[in-house]
């Protein structure tokens, strides 16, 4: 049975009106609705300097008191800690987590500081491609642990950005999404931020860091993306107290000559941050870590196991290519082992048989000396027996003799006195 | 204002759209929850780790719906639909009906259009919008199924049509440098129509549904169901029901990829429904001064769109209005995840390395089954029987 697909091509695709209403505008509710009750997954890490306010900024932003005691400055190395947490706002359900580099920054030798950090990136794409690559795979409620927004937090002397910030902001750039924030940003006095604000931008540009560009492509965000872009990095102040202001209580830092009003936007640009982390921009940057940076890992990682596609046409087919080459390398691999243990095999068997063979003839020599001094003993056995018996014999014979000679004797003797008393009488 | 944080993760009550105005009149009949639809995915219990949190004030979490929304929209969204039955039930004119428009001609009987010699697959590609949100519909007739003196293995195209769309998407996403968005070409939602005999199914219905079940989302429907009355068509439907049944013939909604209670519950109201006795007409008339869709004939007009007439505007509901993305979803996770894990392992895949997997060529007969679902989600409620 001949089965022919008509298939238009791509160019008469056409926009077909519609003389009713059909219902499909419904479908980004059923969107909505269904990811609503998966739930959202957003991971950040936040890299910075022990003391920088890192904690204290996630306890602001997210409105909440995460549990975590203050790191010490005495890490010998850096390290990274991941905490989640479940928060739910009216129906959507976020699981959060936030990783901390404890000890950035207070080693006396800081070259390697960056490594533990890629490294937790890195393992997170991979533990993700490895979801992806199994046989049995269950990606619809895997826990995405990639990250997907990494808040560098900017130390505020007020010059520029530290050698230290710039190496590790470069080995994170291509890796995931990076804002950076000036912390503290209640130290630096107002012309002193500007001039501060413009310096790292500079620098960023000029030592070729790319940061997070907030997405400019979409009407409806376009604007106020392209207005808050102007204030990058931030500069936050993080504070979980509240101090009365007027007649309500607010987030502030109450010093003796005033107090900084954390949601204040002449304060500090707090409000932006949140603007545009959370309540602007939270799904383009899940998915610009999905479809960009996990895809150049994904791209990097199998390309360095040997696999690459070549020119579009014959896509498939080099791709299988190159797979029954891997295998047969493989299966050759696998052939030459097999061949080397079974040698080695045959040799270990062929000694231990040599061996056993050896023991067996010693055993038999034993054996037969054993045997040998046996019948020695026995025929010096036999000899002593058949000298004593022969003694035994002699003994009896003289025993006899003895006997016979006594009784002569005495026979004689009788004889003798019946002699004498025949004489007498 | 103060939200509550919800110590486990417990099954999801069912929640109302979001937006405030319901701008789609749905078929408020038999099942009036037809709007929610059902999530494939199951939340996990909150590991040991996590402490609850109590976040005071608003953060403006549930913003990222509103993003969410507005990317989807950006995109468009993609269906793949396919009608199958014999010539003269009325697929086009179906398929016509459902999505308001011309998707093609509809045929009718006798005009000269010359019956297909064998079973030919078109395909029709359009790109409708609504209210700002784009659909790019494509539409897979299958004329000349059924129609042979000697229709054995008539349904090997449909199933190697159906495995080659599986197929592309796995090319495509095996790929080193894989597009941003892989163009979605499977088969979502596979429309049988039931001849009106009015006893029960054929034995080409059962083989057919037997083989298509297990590969793609099937929805049986009674065709040119105006030849039945009322009665007949109760009776037709129990027959069919205790059929599907009786040959373990699990067909969408599918029982065993209920989440929870709530989605039980709407879904069970569907499956009594099931199969929908569907007219088709793609001609208005003037009914009551209104205009109509209907079918006019000597003995009254009947009307498409009437619930007491026939079942098309639940049909019509169940595929576009409130589980479209549902249907996408069982494609995606469940039918097509079986067929990766069964051409996967025809591959032989290398037994150690990082999970790289080496590719078979693909069979020149794509027309194997996988065989049973292999991958099930966790349902809340274990309590559901298996065929």
């Amino acid at each position: 049975m001949a089965v022919a697909v008509g298939r238009p091509s791509n160019e008469e695709l056409r926009n077909l009106s519609l003389s009713g209403h059909v219902g499909f505008d419904s479908l980004p509710d059923q969107l909505v609705n269904k990811s609503t009750s998966q739930g959202f997954c957003f991971n950040i890490l936040c890299v910075g300097e022990t003391g920088i306010g890192k904690s204290t900024l996630m306890d602001t932003l997210f409105n909440t008191k995460f549990e975590s005691d203050p790191a010490t400055h005495n890490e010998p190395g850096v390290r990274l800690k991941a905490r989640s947490y479940e928060l739910q706002e009216s129906n959507v359900r976020l699981k959060l987590t936030i990783v901390d580099t404890v000890g950035f920054g207070d080693q006396i030798n800081k070259d390697d500081s960056y490594k533990p950090i890629v490294e937790y990136i890195d393992a997170q794409f991979e533990a993700y491609l490895q979801e992806e690559l199994k046989i049995k795979r269950s990606l619809f409620n895997y826990h995405d642990t990639r990250i997907h927004a990494c808040l560098y937090f900017i130390a505020p002397t007020g010059h520029s950005l530290k050698s230290l910030d710039l190496v590790t902001m470069k080995k994170l750039d291509s890796k995931v999404n990076i804002i950076p924030i000036i912390a503290k940003a209640d130290t630096i006095a107002k012309n002193e931020l500007h001039k501060f604000k413009s310096k790292i931008m500079s620098e960023l540009v000029s030592n070729g860091v790319q940061i997070y560009q907030f997405p400019t492509d979409e009407e409806t965000v376009a604007e106020i993306n392209a207005t808050m872009s102007v204030h990058l990095p931030f500069a936050v102040v993080g504070s979980t107290e509240e101090v009365k202001i007027g007649n309500k209580m607010a987030k502030a830092r109450q010093y003796p000559w005033g107090v900084v009003q954390v949601e204040n936007e002449n304060h500090c640009d707090f409000v932006k941050l949140r603007e545009m982390l959370i309540r602007v921009n939270m799904e383009d940057l899940r998915e610009q870590t999905h479809s960009r940076h996990y895809e150049l890992y994904r791209r990097c990682k199998l390309e360095e196991m040997g696999f690459k596609d070549t020119d579009p046409d014959s896509k498939p087919f080099s791709l299988q290519e190159t797979y029954e080459a891997k295998r047969n390398e493989f299966l050759g691999e696998l052939q030459k082992k097999e061949e080397e243990m079974r040698q080695m095999f045959v040799m270990r068997v062929k000694e231990k048989e040599a061996e056993l063979k050896e023991a067996e003839k010693e055993l038999h020599e034993k054996f037969d000396l054993l045997k040998r001094t046996h019948q020695e003993e026995k025929k010096k056995v036999e000899d002593k027996k058949k000298e004593l018996e022969e003694e035994v014999n002699n003994f009896q014979k003289k025993k006899a003799a003895a006997q016979l000679l006594q009784s002569q004797a005495q026979q004689s003797g009788a004889q003798q006195t019946k002699k004498d008393k025949d004489k007498k009488k | 204002m103060r939200t509550q944080w919800s110590p486990s993760a417990a099954p999801v009550t069912p929640l109302s759209p979001l937006h405030p105005d319901d701008r789609h009149p749905c078929a408020l009949g038999p099942m009036d929850p037809l709007r929610r639809s059902p999530s494939p995915c199951t939340s996990r219990p909150p590991s040991p780790r996590t402490p609850p949190c109590e976040m005071l004030g608003h953060v403006g979490i549930e913003a990222v719906l509103e993003q969410l929304k507005i990317k989807a929209m950006k995109m468009g969204f993609e269906f793949n639909i396919m009608v199958v039955g014999q010539s003269g039930l009325g697929k086009s004119t179906m398929v016509n009906t459902l999505f308001k428009s011309k998707m093609w001609k509809s045929t009718l009987p006798g005009l000269g259009v010359p019956m297909p010699q064998t079973l030919q697959l078109q395909s029709v590609t359009h790109i409708i919008e609504e209210n700002s949100v784009k659909l790019k519909l494509t539409v897979t007739d299958t004329p000349g199924f059924g129609d042979q003196i000697n229709n054995d293995k008539c349904w090997d195209p449909i199933l190697g049509y159906i495995n080659g769309q599986y197929e592309r998407y796995l090319q495509e996403e095996i790929l080193i440098t894989r597009q941003r968005h892989i163009p979605d070409t499977r088969v979502h939602c596979c429309v049988y129509f039931v001849p009106p005999t009015g006893h029960c199914l054929r034995p080409l219905d059962i083989e057919f549904l037997q083989r298509l079940c297990r590969t793609v989302n099937v929805v049986p429907v009674i065709a040119r169901a105006d030849s039945l009355t009322i009665e007949e068509r109760e009776a037709f439907r129990r027959r069919i029901q205790h059929d599907l049944r009786a040959h373990c013939i699990e067909v969408y909604p599918q029982k065993c990829f209920d989440e929870d209670i709530s989605d039980r519950i709407l879904n069970s109201k569907i499956r009594d429904r099931i199969p929908f006795a569907v007219v088709g007409a793609d001609q208005e008339h003037l009914v009551n001064g209104r205009c109509v869709l209907g079918r006019k004939t000597k003995w009254g007009i009947i009307e498409v769109e009437n619930m007491a007439h026939c079942e098309f505007p639940l049909l019509r509901d169940l595929l576009i209005r409130s589980h479209l993305q549902d249907l996408k979803d069982i494609t995606h996770n469940v039918h097509y995840e079986n067929y990766r894990v069964f051409r996967l392992n025809q591959s032989h895949a290398l037994p150690r390395g990082p999970g790289w997997v080496n590719l078979a060529p693909a069979p020149a007969d794509l027309t194997a089954t996988p065989g049973p679902w292999k991958v099930r989600w966790q349902a809340h409620d274990s309590s559901d029987e298996e065929c």
